[in-house]
Formats: C-alpha cells, structure tokens, sequence
C-alpha cells in the first residue's frame, strides 16, 4: 500500500468513525450509574468556560458544570479536554458521555447530536455603566459605542444603528476595553465572556448588559437515542437553576447572575 | 493561482476611503505646520536659547526620537485619561503627531543653524539688529533653507507614520483599508488601493515642499 492509498484508507475510516455513530450503548445512564463514572468533555482553552489553572488544574464555568453534574448523580468525574473542533466527534464515537463546552445549538449539529436545556448564557450586546439608560437599539441615537472592528456585534450594530450613533472600531477586544475603561466610549457592544473579562478586573466602571444583540446561549451536549440520560441532566439543570446552584456559577466565572430568560 | 480579482466593493465603499484620505490630508496638515513651528522653537531653544531651558528641551527630544510612535499614540488617547486629560481620537492623532514632527524636527533644524558661520551673526549685529531680527532674518531662513530637503523627508514620513493612528479608531485612509478589508475579505485588492493612494499622497507631499521651498528661499541659486 503506497502513501496515497494508506492516506485515502486513514480519510475513510476517520469519515467512517465521525460520520456514523457507533450504535448507542443500551442505555448510557444505566452505564454510568454501573461503572460509578461519567466521562465529561470540557474545553481546555477557552476562558472562562475552561482553561487549566497553573496547578494544572481544568477549571471554568463548564467545569463547575461537569462537578455539579458528576455530584449530583453521585458518581466519580473523569473530565476528558477538548477543542472546539474535536468536541462533537468525541461523543459520537463514544469517549465522552457530555459535552459541556460551551456548545451552541444550530440545525446541522441537532442532526446528529440531541441537545439539553441551556445551562450557560452566551450573547453579544450593548454594555454600558449603571448611570446610562438605553434599552433598544434607538435609544442609541447620539452616543458613542466602542467595538472590535470586523466582530459579529460590529456586523450586527451597524446593521441595526441609528443613523446619529457614533461607531468606534478598534483593532482588537483589548482596544474595546481599554477606550471603556478610559472613558474614551461611553458604551461598547460586545459579548458577555469579554464583558466577564472586564468585570474580573473590578474596574471603577462596571459594564452592564444595555439590551442583547445576539442571543445564542451553551447547551450541554449528548448522544441520540438516550432519553433516560437527556431526561435526567435536565431536571439536574433545572434543580441548579431553581437552587442558586447556577447563578452561584455565572457569578464566579462571568460576574452576573444567569438572565432571567436562560 | 486560482484568486479572482474583484474591486467591485469601490463602488459601495468609496466614501469611506474618500474620508479616510481626507482626515490622513487634514493630519498631516495640522501635524506638519504645528509640528514644524514647535521645531523651530526648538532648535532655537536648543542652539542659542537660555541654558536653564536646553535640559527640558533636550530631555523632550531624546524622550519622543527614542520612544515608538505606536507607544506615544496609546499614551496619549489611552493614558492620559487617568489623569483626567482625555482627547477625542482626532485631537490625540494631532497632538501625537505634532510632538512626534517637534522632535525630529527639531534635531535637522539645529543643525542648520548651527552651520551657520558666526560671521552671519557678526553680520546681523552689525546693522543694528536686535537678536530676534538677526535670528529671524539673518539666521532661521538660510538655515531652514539648507535642511529644507530633509525637512520635507521627515513631513513625509510623518504622513506616512500616521497609519499608526488607525489603532486608536481615527479614521483614516489605513482604518478605511482595515474597515474595507473586515467587511469584504478583499485583502489584497484593500491593500493594493491604499498603497497605490499612499503613494500618491506622498508624491503629491514631495511636489507640495518642492514648491513651498522655492516660494519660500526664492534667493537661493544652487539647488
């Protein structure tokens, strides 16, 4: 076998092992109350949602997550690392029983994944102080907002900004924050991790979310074909949000409280 | 090479460049005329003025000819403001580019005067004039005439150093790109304008000094 045909084969079993899902375990649940352990992918390098500490530790808002998870099901954690591109294809072929990374939810991935109820808020808006009242798009008629040049919220406000706004584009997320925090721009719109970022240095200015421009919150993640498992992470999902065990976890890794609408 | 060319985004995007040229003009108007006055006072300070004033002047200088421009822009629109001296992103470009052209131009403007042979001096005193007439009359103008050629390199570099001020959101020709750029994906066919227009405002500048130094040092026979 030359080197194209060992290249071709190796393409073939890779598509073959992302593209159909091995047949489900009998009950996924059933397997992880028997072995005592659930496997949980996380991300690795996406803060907050997970990064490792210096003591080498995972940690994050989809961490906390998995912990909580793991907890209430009484069963020990085995936390497995993933990227944002190997996520999906490690619960399809079965090294992982979630995925709890920061996922979105859109028609392509629900064909071949199923999805709980969200447990982690992710959107772009407008971020202003307390002393500044706007709450739609129209009552940005004659201020200043700050964004990062070529970002999907720069895409979106100017597609929605009144025609007296003024738009400031920086460079990158830093040049944003850092003409708030300098008070160049009185408002910025931008998204809540990079407003978390910004809160977690406990500026004079604290920036509060004005009115959502894109809304596409994190699900946790799961294989077709295993309702006793979907059934049973969304009523621990929805005991933490009725607990304050959730709103406990937003405020450690995001410095606001879950929105009401989550 | 399988890339198509496509320009078809001038004509949706041309105001923005159209205003990027115009602040870009507007900078390095504003940064050249306030810029080179703030030289001559400068040299002057340097080469004849008081000696209590030639350290702060010096210290000045060697602070902007050793620092990077990027860095002075940040201190300026992004620093300052702690201390309560904010500046639109506008006002911060100017004021940085002027104290940036101040330095630079002072250091070539000094050297033209202290070529001056101190007969020339000798020679103002001589027809009664008091110190500010002899260096007005009999010093500054020859000696801006024999650095006007590096003068006119320094005002062009500054032009071009300007792009530096799209980083604060200034919106000028290179923010014009960057914008295009983001919008369109069109990184090349972006780029290639703003060079070629780059080019062509630099050129224009060159042609610009040219002439401003003959109208201003019409005497002078050998170029």
């Amino acid at each position: 076998m030359n080197r194209r045909h060992l290249i071709a084969f190796a393409a073939g079993a890779l598509l073959a092992a992302t593209q159909m899902p091995l047949p489900a375990s009998a009950d996924a649940l059933a397997t992880i109350e028997k072995d005592k352990v659930i496997r949980i992918a996380v991300p690795q390098d996406f803060p907050p949602f997970g990064t490792v500490g210096a003591d080498m530790e995972p940690k994050g808002y989809d961490v906390d997550m998995a912990k909580l998870i793991a907890g209430k099901l009484g069963v020990k954690l085995d936390l497995v690392p993933v990227t944002s591109a190997n996520r999906i294809p490690y619960l399809q072929t079965n090294k992982v029983d979630l995925v709890i990374s920061s996922l979105g939810k859109n028609a392509e991935r629900e064909k071949v994944i199923d999805f709980t109820t969200a447990y982690a808020p992710f959107f772009n808006g407008v971020f202003g102080p307390a002393d500044v009242t706007v709450k739609d798009a129209a009552g940005l008629a004659g201020k200043t907002v700050g964004v990062t040049r070529g970002a999907v919220e720069d895409l979106e406000l100017t597609k929605i900004a009144p025609a007296d706004l003024t738009i400031k584009r920086y460079e990158d997320n830093n040049g944003t924050i850092s003409a708030f925090l300098s008070g160049q721009v009185e408002l910025i719109a931008t998204g809540n991790v990079v407003a978390a970022a910004i809160l977690a240095r406990n500026p004079p200015k604290k920036p509060e979310i004005k009115f959502l421009i894109k809304n596409s919150p994190c699900f946790i993640g799961l294989n077709k074909n295993e309702p006793a498992l979907l059934a049973k992470v969304n009523e621990i999902i929805a005991t933490a949000k009725t607990d304050g065990a959730l709103d406990a976890i937003s405020q450690k890794w995001l410095g606001a409280k879950l929105p009401a609408d989550l | 090479m399988n890339y198509t060319f496509d320009y078809g985004w001038l004509l949706v995007y041309w105001p923005v460049l159209v205003k990027g040229i115009g602040i870009t003009v507007e900078l390095t108007l504003v940064g050249g005329v306030l810029g080179v006055m703030l030289g001559i006072a400068c040299a002057w300070a340097r080469a004849l003025g008081p000696s209590w004033l030639r350290p702060f002047v010096a210290g000045y200088v060697e602070l902007i000819r050793n620092t990077p421009f990027l860095i002075q822009l940040f201190f300026i629109f992004f620093g300052l403001p702690a201390l309560g001296l904010r500046m639109g992103e506008l006002e911060a470009a100017n004021f940085a580019m002027v104290i940036n052209l101040g330095a630079y131009g002072c250091e070539i403007i000094r050297a033209g005067i202290q070529a001056t042979p101190s007969g020339q001096f000798e020679a103002g005193a001589s027809l009664g004039m008091s110190r500010i007439q002899t260096f007005r009359h009999v010093v500054l103008i020859p000696a801006l005439q024999r650095i006007w050629p590096a003068l006119s390199s320094q005002i062009v570099i500054v032009m071009l150093g300007s792009a530096a001020v799209s980083q604060i959101a200034a919106e000028d020709l290179t923010f014009a790109a960057n914008f295009i750029q983001s919008r369109t994906f069109r990184a090349f066919e972006a780029y290639f304008v703003a060079t070629l227009i780059y080019l062509a405002l630099a050129i224009g500048l060159r042609q610009a000094l040219r002439g401003l130094g003959w109208t201003l040092f019409p005497r002078r026979t050998a170029r």
